[in-house]
C-alpha cells in the first residue's frame, strides 16, 4: 500500500526524551508489538511501534526523529501499516511479567492495558536512565505491580531492570514480555534462560529496516535467517538462541556492527 | 535435475537478485524454502547504505522500490558468501555491479575465492547513478563490461537486462558478444509514485522500478524477443508469483525462471510454483522443461 496521509491531532511530551503523536486514524486491528512506517516527507521513513491504537512514542535519537519532533500539532506524517508479527496475548487467568527499559515500554504499555482484562495478575519492571525517563509509569501502574529501577538512582531502585528480574521468582509467571536497549534484552535472556523461561518469553527487537514487508531482507538475522520486519518484531525467546541477538546487528549497507 | 550453464538446478525457480540476499543465512533459508539456486544481493566495490527511505512500497499493480544498491562491499560480503556455498544445498550465484569494466572485475575477483557458481552481472538497476542501467543501456559498455569479467572468472557469467531500453535484444547481443553464458531478464520498469496529500514523491529516490504483476506482459515480450534472437539461454523474471506464471515465461523462452517481490505472498512460493510446473508437465504429457520453452514461437 502507499502511504496513507495521518493528521498529527496531538503531541504528547512524555519525557525529556520521547513523545507522543497521536493521529487522526486509529489501527483498530492491529496486534499490539507491531509497527507501522512513519514516513517524514523528504526526509526517511523510519519503523514504530503502536504505543497506542492511533499513536506512536518516539525517541529523539537521530536525524528522522529529529526532523519528527519538528513536526507540530496539525502537521502530518504518511504511514504504511500495521505489519509484522506482534505479541502473544496472555489468555483469560494467565499471570504477565513486563520488562520495559526506556523508550522500550511503548509497546509494552497497551499490552500491559490488555493483559490486566484477561490476567490474574500484571506485573512491570520498569526502567530507564533516570527518573525524568520513565515511561508511561501510570499507564503501568494501573495495570499491577510495578517495580522501578534508573541507572542513576533518582527514583526508587538504583540499578536495572535485571536486578529486580533476578530476585523475582519467574517461574510464578504464565508469560513474558520484554522490550528495551537490546544489551539490556540480552542480559534478561541470560536470566530467563537460566531459569528455563525462554518458552514463555517474547522479546521485542529492533532492526534497520528497508522495505519493512519481508521482501528485501535488509533486516534478517542470522543464523535462522528471519526477517525482523516480518517474521517479528516479536520472537519468542527460543526463536533467539544461537542467533546474532545481543551480539551485533547489520546496518543500512549490511556492514555489521557489534553491540 | 536441469542444466542452466553448467549449473545444476533440482527445480527451474531461482531467487532473484536483491530479495532476501544481504547475508548468508537469509540465502540459505531461502534454499531451504525450495529455491533451486540463489542469487546474492547486488555486491560493488565499495559499502553503499542506499537510498534513504520509503525504499519499497505495495502498489496495487506490483511494487515500487529504489533501494540503491546498499551492500557492504565484496570484502565485507566475502564471509556471508562462502557461508552460502558452504550450507546452501544449492547454486549461488554472486549479483555484482560497477561503473565500468575495470570496477566489475575488481569487484568479480575479489569474491571468486568464495566459488559462487556464477556471477550475474547487474547492468540493469534502474535508479542508481552510474551504475546498473546507466552501463546497461549501452550496448558497447554491455559487451565490455561482460568480457572483462568473463576473462576472470572461472564460472558462468549471466547478464541481467534492463527493459528500459528502446531494443533489449541489441543489448542482450551485446551480452552475448562479450561472453555471457546466459541472459537474465527483466530487472524493473522505471517508475514512480507521488503522495497526492503533500505531493511528494514516495520513494526516498523519488523514482525507482517497478516489479510485480505489472511488469509480467513486458517481461514475457522481453523474453520472448531475446529467445528468438540469441542462441545463449534466456532465464526470465518479472511478476513471476504462480507456476502459471513460470509457465508463461518458459514457453514464451525462459529455461528458468526468477523470482523476486513475489516472496511477498510466502516463502513458500519456491515449492509451490515447482510443485506446478512439475503437475503441469505431467498433465501435459510433457517429460521436462526443455519441452515447452520457447513452445510460443511455435504456435501461429
Amino acid at each position: 500500500m502507499l502511504p496513507m496521509n495521518a493528521n498529527i491531532v496531538r503531541i504528547v511530551d512524555e519525557t525529556p526524551s520521547t513523545r507522543t503523536f497521536f493521529f487522526d486514524h486509529s489501527f483498530e486491528d492491529a496486534m499490539i508489538g507491531q509497527f507501522v512506517m512513519v514516513w517524514i516527507r523528504g526526509v526517511d521513513e523510519i519503523p514504530m511501534t503502536l504505543s497506542y491504537k492511533n499513536a506512536v512514542t518516539v525517541q529523539k535519537v537521530g536525524d528522522a526523529t529529529s526532523r519528527l519532533f519538528e513536526i507540530q500539532e496539525g502537521g502530518s506524517v504518511g504511514l504504511r501499516g500495521p505489519f509484522g508479527r506482534g505479541f502473544t496475548l496472555p489468555e483469560e487467568g494467565e499471570s504477565a511479567l513486563l520488562i520495559a527499559g526506556g523508550v522500550g515500554a511503548a509497546p509494552l504499555a497497551p499490552l500491559a492495558e490488555k493483559a490486566l482484562s484477561v490476567c490474574s495478575q500484571v506485573t512491570t519492571i520498569l526502567g530507564a536512565r533516570n527518573v525524568n525517563e520513565l515511561l508511561f509509569m501510570d499507564r503501568f501502574l494501573q495495570c499491577g505491580q510495578v517495580y522501578i529501577t534508573t541507572d542513576d538512582g533518582s527514583a526508587h531502585r538504583c540499578g536495572f531492570v535485571t536486578d529486580v528480574l533476578d530476585e523475582l521468582d519467574v517461574s510464578g509467571y504464565d508469560r513474558i514480555y520484554t522490550c528495551g536497549p537490546e544489551m539490556m534484552m540480552k542480559r534478561v535472556f541470560g536470566i530467563l534462560e537460566r531459569e528455563r523461561a525462554l518458552e514463555r518469553t517474547e522479546f521485542s527487537l529492533h532492526r534497520y529496516f528497508k522495505c519493512g514487508i519481508g521482501i528485501c531482507g535488509a533486516c534478517c538475522m542470522d543464523d535462522a535467517g528471519v526477517r525482523v520486519c516480518k517474521d517479528g518484531p516479536v520472537f519468542n525467546g527460543k526463536e533467539l538462541v544461537g542467533s546474532e541477538f545481543g551480539e551485533y546487528s547489520r546496518g543500512p549497507s549490511g556492514q555489521k556492527k557489534s553491540f | 535435475m536441469m542444466n542452466i550453464t553448467g549449473l545444476h538446478l533440482k527445480n527451474p525457480t531461482i531467487l532473484a537478485a536483491g530479495i532476501m540476499g544481504t547475508t548468508g543465512a537469509s540465502l540459505i533459508r531461502m534454499a531451504r524454502e525450495g529455491a533451486g539456486a540463489v542469487v546474492t544481493k547486488s555486491i560493488g566495490p565499495q559499502p553503499k547504505d542506499g537510498h534513504s527511505n520509503p525504499s519499497m512500497v505495495k502498489l496495487e499493480c506490483g511494487y515500487l522500490n529504489a533501494m540503491g544498491l546498499p551492500n557492504p562491499s565484496y570484502e565485507a560480503f566475502l564471509p556471508e558468501l562462502e557461508k552460502a556455498k558452504d550450507k546452501a544445498g544449492v547454486p549461488v550465484i554472486a549479483s555484482i555491479f560497477g561503473g565500468d569494466p575495470e570496477e566489475f572485475r575488481m569487484v568479480a575477483e575479489g569474491l571468486i575465492s568464495g566459488k559462487p557458481d556464477a556471477f550475474e552481472l547487474n547492468v540493469s538497476c534502474p535508479h542508481a547513478m552510474g551504475y546498473g542501467a546507466s552501463v546497461g543501456t549501452d550496448p558497447s559498455m554491455v559487451k565490455a563490461v561482460t568480457s572483462a569479467v568473463c576473462e576472470i572468472a572461472d564460472a558462468p557469467v549471466w547478464v541481467k537486462l534492463t527493459p528500459n531500453v528502446t531494443d533489449i535484444v541489441t543489448i542482450g547481443k551485446a551480452a552475448q558478444a562479450g561472453g555471457a553464458d546466459a541472459v537474465v531478464a527483466i530487472n524493473t520498469v522505471r517508475g514512480m509514485a507521488i503522495d497526492i496529500h503533500s505531493g511528494y514523491p514516495v520513494l526516498g529516490n523519488r523514482f525507482g522500478g517497478l516489479s510485480g504483476e505489472a511488469v509480467r506482459p513486458v517481461a514475457v515480450k522481453c523474453v520472448y524477443d531475446l529467445n528468438a534472437n540469441l542462441d545463449i539461454p534466456i532465464i526470465g523474471v518479472g511478476g513471476i508469483s504462480t507456476w502459471q506464471h513460470a509457465v508463461e515465461m518458459i514457453m514464451a523462452g525462459a529455461s528458468a525462471v526468477q523470482i523476486g517481490s513475489g516472496v511477498f505472498e510466502g516463502l513458500n512460493v519456491f515449492s509451490d510454483i515447482t510443485a506446478g510446473i512439475n503437475w503441469f508437465l505431467k498433465e501435459h504429457g510433457y517429460t521436462k522443461i526443455e519441452d515447452i520453452t520457447g513452445i510460443a514461437h511455435e504456435r501461429f
